[in-house]
């Protein structure tokens, strides 16, 4: 590889082994810029997990990782990153679901998947099913709503500031003096799917001229 | 009234037949989030019986300023500086981590000058996060002139760090492709000079706190972690090395030009407090030893990539053509565009294993950047690590962690 990025032990055949071991669980396996990544059926998690770790030394849940695509039918993903100390090896376990499915939780194999389920839960409002501390961890105690989802506003709903009258904080919602800027990049020749302004007007014409 | 003087007395009555003992409840105490050994802002809820720790529960988030979601409305390059401000004690081991998972979704080579600055520069910034935490960490157990000492050779860090990108401590220095500009040689000089002189100073300044009977007695035997648990909570970098795993990412998984260092990988034996102090004391020494390596193997040459569609043109050049003033501006205003894929790229941070979980969608922004924090974990292992030990031994637990809140949080 040409690119400076960490190096480990060589994928070749860990994906057809592992696949093989886990079976009917994995419903999928990319192997894409050197890294492996599983998807398995969300119900047999646990089983994977355990087996991963006892099985073939996958020691160390590292992370885990929601991400949100709201256009597909189970929006969330969520990512384990295992790491193996002595086979020096990294790989990927991803779980499908939607706001209302729980996801089983692995905090019976790996205690370090609290905080981690818990911070999933916090930012994406996945549940998980057996974790008995779920509460928020990062945002405000009593905050509303899951910040990291895509249809959640950068700029938030509340905003927050030390009042001189009640002396206490309050929460106010949010105002802007000028509003969030997001830039569009797509340039126009490179298949921007709206009409540009003042396009419609040649449009017209052209419209025109065909019937002429 | 009455009542209180019996039980002071310890006289008994049918009511209450415990003789002598008052009954003692467990309280519970707020540790922060304003406290100077909290190093930030960590609110720990403790359970107290009399000073011992029975239940711990640490809240973190109060500085969750959503790094995350910012990072997904922002071009790569302008995402870059939010990494500095992750974990503000070592800015150019967070960029690190994040430059090489642009790199490596677009499968970019950096010239080796460019790898060997940045084992450099990673490497002082190793030394200038230690300087912090061992000084921290032996103030909260008591010290007071170690820390001052090595605060001034942290100092003589950030001066460099200044002198390579300007800056003291938020750098942006690590580019996708290389480095941002090259440094002087005097820089290089000079820095050859401190890596002869500083080594003394240091020891002169461990000297007091290694043997030091009261240090060992606040940190020995305090929060011992067996090789079992330090996996399974996940622990990296000097807290699974206390734990007596030689596991070093810059070792095991090379990045850059790390594979043509040689240096050593101190490990603790007892899993203590001491043991992770100790080996964060050595890592400084080997840092020492990679960035003299650094400076002798050197080559000359470009820092940076000379790949016109991701790093942008020197303002000279600019001047002389047209074709690197349209680069230049298409990559300050749109950026470059990273193929769709997602990787996950970890590398060795002072505190530990620093991850970035890079998703992309083929455009200019990333779809998902995650940041795995190396505090995430050992924070919350703090609660198994003091239980059973005093009040005043959380201060020494949590100095030997290396937190950094802003690294947490996100």
């Amino acid at each position: 590889m040409a690119n400076g990025a960490p190096t480990m032990s060589s994928n070749e055949g860990v994906a057809a082994t592992l696949a093989k071991s886990l079976g009917a669980a994995v419903l999928d396996t990319v192997e894409a810029h050197g890294e492996i990544s599983f998807t398995v059926d969300r119900k047999k998690l646990p089983a994977v997990m355990d087996k991963l770790r006892k099985s073939h030394e996958y020691q160390q849940l590292v992370e885990i990782a929601g991400v949100d695509y709201p256009e597909r039918p189970e929006r969330f993903e969520v990512c384990y990153h295992l790491l193996s100390l002595t086979k020096n090896h990294r790989i990927r376990v991803k779980v499908t679901t939607d706001e209302d499915t729980p996801v089983p939780t692995v905090t019976h194999i790996w205690e370090v998947a609290g905080w981690l389920e818990r911070e999933v839960f916090d930012l994406y409002g996945v549940l998980f099913d057996g974790n008995t501390d779920l509460r928020r961890i990062l945002t405000d105690y009593g905050f509303q709503g899951h910040p990291f989802r895509k249809d959640f506003p950068l700029t938030g709903y509340v905003e927050m500031r030390y009042s001189e009258e009640a002396k206490r904080v309050v929460y106010e919602p949010v105002k802007l003096a000028q509003d969030f800027r997001s830039f569009d990049f797509m340039s126009p020749w490179e298949g921007a799917d709206y009409i540009l302004p003042g396009d419609e007007k040649s449009e017209d014409g052209d419209d025109k001229g065909a019937k002429e | 009234m009455a009542d209180y003087l019996d039980e002071m007395d310890g006289i008994a009555d049918e009511a209450d037949p415990t003789v002598g003992d008052l009954e003692i409840q467990n309280y519970t105490i707020n540790f922060g989030p304003q406290h100077p050994a909290a190093h930030g802002v960590l609110r720990l809820v403790m359970e107290l019986d009399g000073e011992i720790v029975e239940r711990l529960d640490p809240h973190v988030g109060l500085l969750h300023r959503g790094t995350e979601k910012l990072i997904e409305h922002k071009t790569y390059l302008q995402a870059l500086p939010y990494f500095d401000r992750l974990d503000y004690c070592s800015p150019l081991a967070m960029e690190h981590s994040y430059v090489l998972a642009i790199e490596k979704l677009l499968d970019l080579e950096v010239p080796l000058r460019g790898q060997y600055l940045r084992v450099l520069f990673a490497e002082l910034t190793r030394i200038c996060n230690h300087m912090l935490n061992i000084g921290a960490h032996v103030m909260d157990v008591g010290a007071m002139t170690p820390n001052i000492w090595v605060f001034e050779i942290r100092e003589q860090c950030l001066a460099f760090f200044e002198r390579a990108s300007g800056a003291r401590m938020h750098s942006a220095w690590f580019r996708p492709g290389g480095v941002h500009q090259d440094v002087p040689l005097k820089l290089l000089t000079d820095m050859a000079d401190w890596l002869d002189e500083f080594p003394s100073f240091f020891e002169d300044a461990m000297s007091l706190v290694i043997d030091n009977r009261i240090f060992k007695q606040r940190n020995v035997d305090i929060a011992t972690v067996s090789k079992d648990d330090a996996v399974r909570w996940g622990f990296s970098g000097p807290m699974i090395r206390g734990s007596g795993i030689a596991w070093d990412l810059r070792k095991s998984q090379p990045y850059d030009v790390y594979d043509r260092m040689e240096f050593d990988v101190p490990v603790g034996t007892r899993g203590d407090c001491y043991d992770r102090f100790m080996v964060r004391v050595e890592e400084v020494r080997q840092s020492a030893r990679i960035m003299r390596q650094c400076l002798n193997e050197m080559p000359d040459g470009p820092v940076a990539s000379t790949d016109r569609k991701v790093v942008p043109p020197k303002r000279g050049e600019m001047k002389q053509s047209m074709e690197a003033l349209i680069h230049h501006f298409k990559l300050y205003t749109e950026g470059f565009h990273v193929p769709a894929g997602e990787v996950y790229v970890a590398t060795e941070s002072p505190k530990g294993e620093f991850g970035v979980y890079l998703v992309s969608d083929g455009s200019n922004k990333p779809y998902r950047c995650k940041i795995r924090p190396t505090a995430f974990s050992h924070l919350q292992a703090m609660d198994f690590m003091s239980k059973g030990h005093m009040l005043a031994d959380a201060t020494a637990i949590l100095g030997a962690m290396d937190i950094v809140f802003g690294e947490c949080d996100r």
